[in-house]
């Protein structure tokens, strides 16, 4: 088990990068502390899994450094890294038995017969795999072959960090669910560093204490699943976690006061902005857009109704800003008509030039 | 829902029955027809049953014949499956080289079976011959019209040179279709390159490997023109391999009977090597899962 430091690291895949754009990873700084649950979201193509690769040493990274435990590893070898990976998809080995798929590893390095078989047992028992041990990995299903490959991982007690490259992708739906409570179990037991790569949200919002978001090479925001939910850092993140994303809208700052199409609004403060800030946006989830009577209400036509299964979600339109609320439970919203909105001054939020501006004590 | 019971079925695989008949059924028919029956020309037959079948099965020439066909087949696969397979292994997986190396694989395959005895026939030599001249100028007495021993190794070094290409384009087919993450796992798992070899290359691999091996021992089983060329059955009956065999009785002594018997019994054999190969090859350790992702 180990602290994982990220200095400076940056990577193209370019032979000669000559500008910014030639980097799959822009230049940053990561920690990961001991035993934590990490995980790292952002869209297809946006560094991600050249990130994982780097800590994996299945990458040497452009420039920077890689420390385990402040020892730099940059430029050692996967084996020689004890760490283990979890891949898109089930990496199993054909003719081998599931029993010895787990042992591989510590086959590999020369542990005693009789500690591989103690522990490969005690581990298929976690796994619920123990009634399979003799079969051939490969009549497994997909879920239980991807547990197959994350037990190489957790069989090995020493392992420095476990990382996932979106493990649950080829699995069925219904048994994602039970996959990742499973992960969180495991993780809680042996307090391993888990690093879980995800485009999808709900998985790295419920597997990780720690959200790191990223787009086009970047970290955008390292959070909490509260705080990416309530105080996202940059209108990306807003845009990118919740379902529907946050509504992000054009407005104006006038004497400390935000005006929306026209329409002076209250966010329950005052804002000062940065200097030379260009773009100005207010931020608000749908969740906190709330269907209002009162005089000060923002006037709002109905466009749609959508029904979500467990919620409804309002399309609305304000002059020619789109914007979405999701509904309270009986709330009668004929679609087509006018009605009134107003946030919650405690999560909306002004974004200058996409960055979060914070609010003054 | 009612099911149609009528014949428009048969129509529909009609043609392809026909097709079968014509260039396989039919040919088999007539010769399992001429080998249990006796001719002695003007187109009188006289039926003889099984005799022909004891005759080859009996004679000494058959044998002989068999077990050189067995020598050379079993060679020529323990030579070009493993020497195929390494070259594959050591193929670069990207950039310029890869389609350099496949363009110079591919080229004795693209050469007719008799140019190949020719240019082989010609350059063993010893007068002119630019290897045969070379080894005997080297103190090597190498004469394949002569020795047998020679005449062997010209014909195994030169299917060698023919169709270790074939295994190993297939090899390198199977090779680069193994997806990166099985390396990296391995990698991560501290596999040795013999481990890696051993659990993934291999199994990935069986697939393609049983191919070769099918095609590499049916094709040279039936060796015909090659010897036939290079050294025409010789030096004696060195080289007088199954087919050789088979053309001098049918044509050469216009013994039509038995080598219509012959014949079948070569077909049979093919057959069933074929398949215990292919029944050893896909036993169930060997064999991996159908759609591998």
């Amino acid at each position: 088990m180990a602290q994982i430091d990220l200095k400076n690291i940056a990577h193209s895949y370019a032979a000669a990068p000559s500008s910014e754009d030639d980097f799959a990873l822009k230049k940053l700084d990561v920690s990961w502390k001991d035993g934590g649950a990490y995980a790292l979201l952002g869209p297809s193509g946006c560094g991600k899994t050249t990130l994982l690769n780097i800590i994996s040493g299945l990458l040497q990274p452009t420039q920077g450094a890689v420390l385990f435990n402040g020892a730099d590893i940059t430029s050692k070898p996967p084996e020689a890294r004890n760490i283990a990976q979890v891949f898109q998809f089930p990496v199993i080995y054909d003719t081998m038995t599931v029993y010895q798929n787990l042992a591989f590893p510590l086959h590999n390095r020369k542990v005693p017969k009789r500690e591989i078989d103690v522990r490969v047992r005690r581990l298929a028992d976690m796994l619920e795999l123990s009634k399979y041990l003799s079969r051939k990995a490969r009549d497994l299903s997909a879920d239980e072959k991807q547990k197959i490959s994350l037990g190489r991982g957790l069989i090995r007690e020493d392992v420095a960090a476990i990382l996932f490259d979106e493990p649950l992708t080829v699995i069925d739906p219904q048994l994602k669910w039970s996959l990742r409570s499973q992960l969180k179990r495991l993780h809680a037991e042996f307090n391993h560093t888990m690093i879980y790569v995800t485009h999808d949200q709900t998985e790295a919002l419920t597997f990780a204490d720690q959200v790191i978001v990223m787009s086009e090479g970047e970290i955008v925001q390292t959070a909490s699943p509260q705080d990416l939910f309530e105080r996202p850092a940059h209108t990306f993140v807003g845009r990118f976690i919740g379902s529907p994303g946050m509504n992000v809208l054009p407005c104006a700052i006038d004497n400390a006061n935000v005006v929306l199409a026209g329409h002076e609004v209250n966010i329950g403060r005052s804002v000062t902005l940065p200097s030379g800030a260009e773009r100005i946006e207010l931020g608000v989830r749908p969740e906190f857009v709330k269907i209002s009577t009162d005089e000060d209400a923002l006037p709002v036509t109905v466009e749609a109704i959508e029904d979500a299964g467990r919620y409804r979600i309002a399309r609305l339109r304000l002059h020619d800003l789109q914007l979405a609320a999701i509904l309270p439970d009986g709330a009668a919203l004929p679609s087509g008509g006018t009605t009134g909105v107003s946030f919650d001054t405690e999560n909306a939020h002004i974004y200058a030039d996409g960055h979060l501006v914070e609010r003054q004590a | 829902m009612q099911k149609t019971h009528d014949h428009k079925a048969l129509w529909l695989v009609a043609p392809a029955l026909l097709l079968v008949a014509f260039t396989a059924v039919i040919p088999l028919m007539t010769v399992v027809n001429y080998s249990v029956q006796d001719t002695f020309g003007n187109n009188q037959f006289f039926w003889v049953g099984t005799e022909w079948y004891r005759e080859i099965l009996r004679s000494d020439r058959f044998h002989a014949a068999f077990l050189r066909q067995i020598m050379f087949s079993a060679t020529i696969l323990a030579i070009e499956i493993p020497l195929g397979l390494a070259i594959a292994l050591s193929m670069p997986k990207k950039g310029l080289g890869v389609s350099v190396c496949l363009v110079l694989m591919a080229l004795p395959l693209l050469i007719p079976w008799n140019v190949v005895g020719t240019i082989w026939q010609i350059f063993a030599r010893v007068d002119i011959g630019l290897l045969g001249h070379t080894l005997n100028g080297l103190g090597i007495d190498f004469n394949y019209t002569q020795n047998a021993g020679a005449a062997w190794a010209t014909l195994i070094i030169m299917d060698v040179w023919h169709w270790t290409s074939l295994v190993v384009l297939l090899c390198y087919a199977g090779l680069v279709a193994i997806p990166p993450a099985y390396y990296q796992a391995a990698r991560i798992d501290g596999a040795s390159r013999w481990a890696v070899f051993r659990y993934i290359e291999l199994p990935k691999m069986s697939r393609v490997l049983l191919i070769a091996v099918l095609l590499r021992f049916m094709d040279s089983f039936m060796i015909y023109t090659e010897p036939f060329v290079v050294t025409g059955g010789g030096p004696g009956n060195a080289t007088t391999f199954l087919s050789v065999d088979l053309v001098k009785m049918a044509i050469g002594q216009f013994d039509l009977g038995p080598a219509a018997a012959m014949s079948v019994i070569y077909f049979l054999i093919v057959i069933l090597v074929s398949w215990a190969f292919y029944t050893i090859m896909t036993r169930e350790d060997f064999e991996p899962s159908g759609g591998a992702r």
